[in-house]
């Protein structure tokens, strides 16, 4: 009833081709836009803010980074964690050599130091595929962790082997570092993630995201059409590490505030890789609510036994959230293959013929 | 049928959609101290014993004292599987209910916390971990890792070596085998022993072990087995104890040795090697077994009344002693800042002075009904938040852990230096670092 498209007559090319092409999606938009930016950071404690809400975008960012790769172009990646690494551990490098260079910038950048890493590792891809690819990303993984470990020359030569956030600003606010508070690294995690996902989803439905679609669906089709399967994956590789690189250095600069190599171990990157599975393969607001189920269910679930008023340990209750998200994993790839986005996906279509189904 | 689906996804959608997260609010008249634990993960091993016994003893102040000066403790734990992500989420949540003290368990953590110390006015102790150069409390007001630093440790095991082998001098021209956790936590004595290998003339042999393959060490032995060291020093945690101590007997190392600071040292650890384990040494500096009337008093009082999650036997053993001897300073501190502010409900700051000042003699101790259980804390002041106090010796004699040795005193005119050129190290490297306004109080 209120979700139609029924009226809404497109008289050009540029109405047929936007973004959200359906009014009710517009406004939709419009709407979480404003509460991300204005309601939840008035409303919100700060430990939601902190614990919650940052952690979910900088995942979800990585998600949509490691989706690009597995999900739009069908190349399966184990090293979406190192890249991660790449990037935190650039932008590390850069703000000690650029102490005055705007952090965000520098966040930026290191994005594209974490690009060309991954077109080196993603120079496999062009000879392997499906299964042994994805070992092949493992060396990836394996080698990134590696040396983060062993290249003291990374962590400026730390005694602890970790980087360790200073204390950088914009317009003379604290945005990284102890004194930063969760509301200003909230909204800047939420612009940059925001901006970014602008950008994927103008990605992959242009040119280059057709393309990757083609090699996906069928590599020898694809490079019958005319699509250069070398550049189109080694394109992939490199937009899908720039966002993982970018949402790496979020992770530490705006998240925790100091890390060891332990936090880009190849746990983190299966937890990336589920996160893309259980959000949807091929679908940016998957990876969002793939972000959402693994962080942020765990965290409710953990809340639980407290709101009902009863008194868990806290390590049973770890041990139970345990089981219970394993459970939900399974039940949601049973009843829908395709991820939450799927679910998505269905529910508005149903929205559509609401209250009167056919 | 797909419509039951979008509902279901529809509501867990909304559960997951509901911010507001409850937390119970902190009765007023008590004192919260927060304890982040990890009962799971890889290093539950390790965790569990140190987290039953922190909980216990202070448990026990509760049940029979009714908490500190009259005030109840609130304790909770937070679960942090050794997670660096978890250990801030953790951190995060007990903020807001104004905890005088944190206790992070992992050196990983702690890294995390430190910056936020001094800005959440919330003081950490890392007892015995963490960052060594946070010893420095010039730099470092908020931050405690008393009774001794890690490179106290290695100049500790050096005394008990030069004594082994008549002299440090008599080291010349042997080899050191040196098998460590490959993270911030056993890369941190690197420095001083390759210094103290300069000094006496031996070899360093390094076998870093993996996070990952921490149950998995053949190849590290392997090349232990082709390198023969003479002794080796071994900085475990976790899994890794037992599996290094399995792995030594396995190629028949002469376990009298080997020898591991007091992180390697759980019954657990030495227990997985069995009868040939026999000879294992460790430092150590809490006291063993459960005789004393302290540990007599929470086995009555909360043992006993099934409020422990610890399991039968393994009450009283090393790790869990570790605990109470962690909570003992948790509550020194505590009682402390009520002497020095005179306020019965101490905030952090308070804490903060209360650990500044921190003094726990041998009559303390005996006070306490733990005598002898720790080395005196008398060290520990403005300046100095470590106090480099002494630890001992024991070795493992097939079925319990024996102290074999007096209380040894670490090095301290060699470690001091290196503390303090670390400390400038890492304030230089985190510039804008916030200079020390708080003022000092004096001793008590």
């Amino acid at each position: 009833m209120f979700y139609r498209e029924t009226g809404q007559y497109k008289t050009d090319y540029a109405a047929d081709m936007a973004l959200f092409p359906i009014r009710q999606d517009r406004i939709g938009m419009i709407l979480i836009v404003i509460v991300a930016f204005a309601v939840i950071p008035l409303t919100m404690s700060s430990f939601t803010l902190s614990a919650v809400m940052i952690p979910v975008l900088i995942f979800s960012l990585a998600a949509i980074g490691a989706n690009l790769l597995t999900g739009y172009t069908g190349l399966i990646s184990l090293g979406a964690a190192g890249f991660m690494g790449v990037g935190a551990y650039a932008t590390y490098k850069l703000t000690t050599w650029f102490p005055g260079a705007n952090i965000v910038l520098l966040i930026l950048l290191s994005g594209f130091v974490a690009a060309a890493v991954g077109v080196v590792f993603g120079l496999p891809s062009l000879r392997i595929k499906g299964f042994y690819l994805a070992v092949a990303t493992l060396a990836a993984q394996f080698f990134l962790s590696w040396c983060f470990v062993r290249v003291p020359w990374l962590v400026n030569y730390n005694v602890s082997n970790a980087i360790e956030v200073p204390t950088r600003t914009m317009f003379e606010i604290p945005i990284t570092g102890p004194n930063a508070t969760p509301v200003v690294r909230y909204l800047v995690v939420l612009t940059v993630v925001v901006a970014l996902t602008w950008i994927a989803s103008n990605i992959v439905r242009g040119r280059i995201g057709r393309s990757w679609m083609a090699v996906r669906d069928m590599d020898i089709a694809a490079e019958l059409i005319g699509i250069r399967l070398y550049r189109t994956k080694l394109l992939a590789f490199a937009i899908s590490s720039f966002y993982c690189g970018v949402a790496g250095a979020l992770m530490v600069f705006l998240w925790l505030g100091a890390a060891e190599a332990d936090s880009f171990n190849i746990n983190q990157s299966f937890i990336i890789l589920f996160m893309v599975i259980i959000g949807g393969l091929g679908s940016l607001i998957g990876s969002y609510f793939g972000a959402a189920f693994i962080w942020g269910l765990p965290i409710v679930l953990r809340a639980a036994p407290e709101f009902f008023g009863m008194s868990v340990h806290a390590a049973t209750v770890e041990h139970i959230q345990f089981m219970v998200v394993g459970a939900l994993i399974i039940f949601f790839l049973i009843v829908e293959p395709h991820g939450l986005a799927r679910l998505w996906q269905i529910g508005k279509q149903k929205l559509r013929v609401w209250p009167f189904p056919y | 049928m797909r419509l039951k689906h979008v509902a279901i996804g529809a509501a867990v959608a909304a559960l997951l959609g509901s911010a507001a997260l409850p937390s119970p609010a902190v009765a007023q008249d008590s004192i919260y101290v927060p304890l982040l634990t990890y009962r799971t993960g890889p290093f539950a091993g390790s965790g569990i014993p140190i987290a039953n016994g922190m909980n216990d003893y202070l448990q026990m102040l509760n049940e029979r004292d009714g908490g500190i000066g009259g005030v109840k403790l609130a304790i909770e734990e937070c679960e942090t599987g050794y997670d660096t992500k978890k250990g801030v989420e953790c951190y995060e949540q007990v903020k807001s209910k104004k905890p005088v003290v944190m206790n992070p368990y992992s050196t990983g953590i702690t890294l995390q916390l430190i910056p936020k110390a001094a800005v959440d006015k919330i003081p950490i102790l890392s007892m015995a971990y963490g960052l060594s150069a946070s010893a420095v409390g010039n730099e470092f007001p908020w931050v405690f890792n008393p009774p001794a630093t890690y490179w106290d440790g290695l100049s500790m095991i050096f005394r008990y070596i030069g004594g082994k082998e008549g002299g440090l001098d008599k080291l010349k021209g042997k080899t050191i085998g040196y098998i460590f956790f490959d993270g911030g936590y056993g890369r941190e004595p690197i420095p001083l022993l390759e210094q103290f290998a300069k000094d006496y003339g031996f070899n360093v042999k390094l076998y870093p072990v993996p996070a990952t393959e921490m149950q998995n060490q053949s190849a590290q032995w392997l090349s232990v087995r082709r390198d023969r060291p003479d002794w080796m020093i071994m900085w475990g945690w976790g899994a890794m104890n037992p599996t290094a101590v399995r792995e030594a007997t396995r190629i028949n190392y002469p376990m009298d040795k080997m020898v591991g600071v007091w992180w390697s040292g759980g019954e657990d650890d030495a227990r997985g090697g069995g009868q040939e384990a026999k000879g294992y040494l460790t430092l150590n500096f809490n006291g063993l077994g459960t005789q004393y009337p302290a540990l007599q008093d929470i086995k009555k009082f909360v043992v006993d009344k099934g409020k422990s999650q610890v399991v039968g036997d393994k009450f009283g053993e090393n790790l869990y002693n570790r605990g109470v001897y962690n909570s003992v300073l948790i509550a020194e501190a505590i009682r402390n800042a009520q002497k020095v502010t005179g306020k019965k409900v101490v905030n952090g700051d308070d804490v903060r002075r209360g650990f500044e000042t921190l003094k726990i003699s041998a009559a303390r101790w005996k006070e306490l009904g733990l005598p002898d259980f720790g080395a005196p804390i008398e060290n520990v002041s403005c300046t100095d938040h470590n106090g480099h106090h002494a630890a001992y010796m024991q070795q493992w004699d097939g079925s319990k852990w024996v102290k074999v040795t007096d209380w040894i005193a670490p090095m301290k005119e060699r470690v001091r230096p290196l503390l303090e050129a670390a400390a400038k190290d890492y304030v230089s490297k985190n510039q804008p670092w916030p200079k020390r306004t708080e003022p000092c109080d004096k001793s008590s």
